[in-house]
């Protein structure tokens, strides 16, 4: 491979990777951004959903014969439930805990996460014949590969573009576009910036907080869904201790691109995704040391620019 | 009154005649919990030993007596094996003047609490089923190992089974034989997968192969396709991975499959289990992976292993389990050790054991190395089949 090759080649993994990653970190800065909560359980979240994915495709026969059908299935039906899950915590766990210090909603999104991680892990269990008949709760579950293996360049090309990773982006792009917009022309998205900004003021705007608040969980919620099934698609494997490493990897981008802010969360998952990329793919033996890289990156961040790389210049937090 | 004193004189007649005539042989396995089944096989191969023997040995012109007890070291609390009796068993063992060999243990961490105890009393420990390689082989484990096993400086542990870095060598082996000539090797960054890529590279170079990658992965890492493009620009003919379905070999096949990489696949034993198809699935294993197992499976037993198996069968009606033949072997040797010691003495059954060379046992003709090793190297080589392990060849032959 010439060193081009290998450059484009990284930067499509790369970008991949980091587009899932970036999804999942939307939810969490717009969730920081209006209640300033880190939400732990949000990984977690979406793990769930890919459980819920797999047993879809495992409802309509493993190796499924029409792959588009099914996905279009699971894009239906997954992140509605993410979004109903995400819904709920917040009314059921954090709502209450709105007033009380912040360290103890803190505390109670960990444990919400330690739950939702037990509940994969019995979903894993299930006797059903996608999970290997429940043989093995924990261990990691063969998700089918529903695309394939399809070189867009040729089946000979050195560089390797495959219809997963186009997938990826066909459904993320848009879809980030689409936040952007709702954030910034609608009236729901100018109330959640409001809201951002200065709760109490909104409220005495006539904004009803707990309704934005519940509408930024779902937003968040079903964008972990729709994540949840693109990671499933392309790295065809699940288990229940995922959400714990998508979630850290999220939040970790939220953080470098300046917490509450959209396109920063965007900007710093794809800096992770490369940095992964070029530490595994490109640097001899560097795989070991991809997390030192990123969070190594994360601590110089936040040692000379505290905000994030974006936190400062956009002064509006979702 | 009298009946008492009566069992009183019966029992110092008993023990005064048990010290004149028999030894004692024990084995600390564990007999409660999810082991049993494997266990109690171990153990009946242990009484098919003593038995071919008569339960008799001559040392000196004098007839012994064997007398073997069974003793468990797992507790029910635990339904598995528990530090505070193994090391209550090797006490027991040590005070006990009659015990000239200790058979065990069934878990290696359990040998980490028998053998420096067994070790400082001079009294022999063999082992069926131990594979861990720190335990015997320095260098390859922790720093300290295996010298804190041994405080009296001397080796006094023996195995009959092949420890896990064999596993590397057997495998650069088999690679070279599946017509490899560029492997890409990576491992897990574990004590275990470490060990046994390290040992995989290492023969594979004394082969001739060209190793033309050694790295170590994140197996908690979502997924290793940029690590995959930079395996297929080596163009490697098999990649070996030293680690585990927990530290992602099912990943691994998944990506391979999905980056269009038509290497082969080749890992240790801690690859066969059920969790490798269900993390991988069916399809991504099929014709690629290739695994390495300690065991022998008793079917691809021959000569005196075979005549052992079905002298098992007629015995105790079924097969016995895996690591029953090793339970014989162990006990075999043990007895055949005490008898070349000539006469009832710690040390010199040690000795003797020391000095065994090309034992002509059911596993084959083998002999106890300056570690205390075995110097056997057969392992089974298996593949996936429909879903299923499926047994290919004997290695290491």
């Amino acid at each position: 491979m010439s060193t081009w090759e290998i450059i484009l080649q990284l930067l499509i993994t790369g970008l991949a990777n980091g587009l899932i990653i970036a999804l999942i970190a939307l939810g969490y800065t717009m969730v920081y951004g209006i209640v300033e909560l880190i939400n732990f359980a949000h990984g977690d979240v979406m793990m769930l959903g890919c459980f819920l994915a797999l047993t879809i495709v495992g409802l309509l026969g493993g190796e499924v014969a029409a792959p588009w059908l099914a996905i279009g299935l699971m894009l239906l039906l997954v992140p509605p439930f993410c979004a109903a899950l995400n819904w709920m915590i917040d009314r059921h766990v954090y709502r209450p805990l709105r007033n009380a210090p912040k360290l103890t909603v803190l505390v109670s999104a960990i444990g919400v996460s330690f739950v939702c991680v037990n509940l994969g892990m019995f979903w894993g269990g299930l006797p059903m014949e996608v999970f290997g008949g429940g043989a093995q709760a924990a261990s990691a579950k063969s998700f089918p590969d529903l695309l394939g293996y399809h070189n867009l360049l040729g089946n000979d090309a050195v560089v390797q573009l495959t219809s997963k990773e186009v997938m990826v982006a066909v459904i993320t792009v848009p879809l980030m576009i689409l936040l952007t917009w709702f954030v910034s022309r609608t009236r729901l998205g100018t109330a959640m910036r409001a809201v951002a900004q200065n709760p109490t003021a909104a409220q005495l705007m006539g904004i009803d907080t707990n309704r934005v608040v519940g509408l930024t969980f779902i937003i968040g919620g079903a964008l972990a869904g729709v994540a949840s099934v693109v990671a499933a698609l392309y790295t065809t494997s699940i288990s229940f201790q995922m959400g714990y490493r998508n979630g850290l990897d999220a939040f970790t981008a939220a953080v470098l691109g300046g917490i509450g802010n959209l396109p920063g969360a965007v900007l710093g998952a794809l800096c992770i995704g490369l940095a992964r990329a070029v530490m595994e793919g490109w640097v001899p033996n560097g795989g070991q040391w991809s997390n030192t890289v990123v969070f190594g990156v994360l601590i110089l961040v936040l040692v000379f620019r505290p905000t994030g790389i974006l936190g400062s210049r956009v002064r509006e937090k979702v | 009154m009298i009946r008492t004193a009566l069992a009183a004189a019966v029992l110092s007649l008993a023990s005064w005649s048990a010290a004149a005539e028999s030894l004692t042989i024990v084995s600390s396995l564990p007999r409660t919990g999810s082991a049993n089944a494997q266990t109690t096989s171990m153990i009946n191969g242990i009484k098919m030993a003593i038995a071919e023997v008569g339960a008799k040995v001559t040392l000196g012109g004098v007839e012994h007596t064997i007398v073997y007890e069974d003793w468990d070291d797992a507790s029910p609390e635990r339904g598995a094996w528990d530090p505070a009796v193994e090391a209550a068993n090797a006490d027991k063992a040590i005070r006990n003047a009659d015990v000239m060999a200790y058979i065990g243990t069934y878990n290696s961490g359990a040998a980490k609490i028998a053998m420096p105890k067994l070790n400082q009393a001079g009294l022999a420990m063999i082992s069926p089923a131990n594979t861990w390689p720190g335990l015997t082989k320095p260098g390859i484990g922790e720093a300290n190992e295996p010298m804190v096993y041994r405080p009296a400086g001397n080796v006094s542990y023996f195995r009959v089974v092949p420890a896990d870095d064999i596993q590397g060598a057997v495998g650069a082996q088999w690679a070279k034989e599946l017509g490899a000539s560029k492997v890409f090797v990576l491992h897990d960054r574990e004590l275990y997968g470490q060990g046994i890529a390290k040992m995989f590279k290492l023969n594979a170079e004394k082969l001739g192969l060209t190793v033309v990658g050694f790295e170590g992965v994140d197996g908690k890492s979502g997924n290793f396709k940029s690590l995959i493009n930079k395996i297929r620009s080596q163009k490697p003919e098999l990649v070996y991975f030293g680690g585990t379905t927990e530290t992602g070999a099912g990943q691994l096949a998944k990506d391979m499959a999905a980056g269009g990489l038509t290497a082969k696949l080749m890992g240790p034993d801690a690859f066969y289990n059920s969790a490798l198809m269900t993390s991988a699935g069916d399809t991504a294993l099929e014709g690629r992976v290739f695994i390495t197992f300690g065991g022998v499976p008793p079917e691809q037993q021959t000569g005196k292993g075979k005549a052992f198996v079905e002298a098992y069968l007629t015995l105790y009606k079924t097969e016995p389990e895996g690591y029953a033949i090793y339970a014989y072997e162990a006990t075999k040797v043990t007895i055949d050790a005490i008898s070349r010691a000539g006469k009832k003495d710690r040390a010199a059954v040690l000795a003797a054991l020391r000095a065994t060379k090309d034992f002509d046992g059911a596993l084959g003709k083998w002999s106890f190395d300056e570690n205390g090793d075995t110097t056997l190297m057969v392992m089974s080589g298996n593949t996936v089949k429909a879903g299923q392990f499926s047994f290919v060849k004997l290695l290491g032959q």
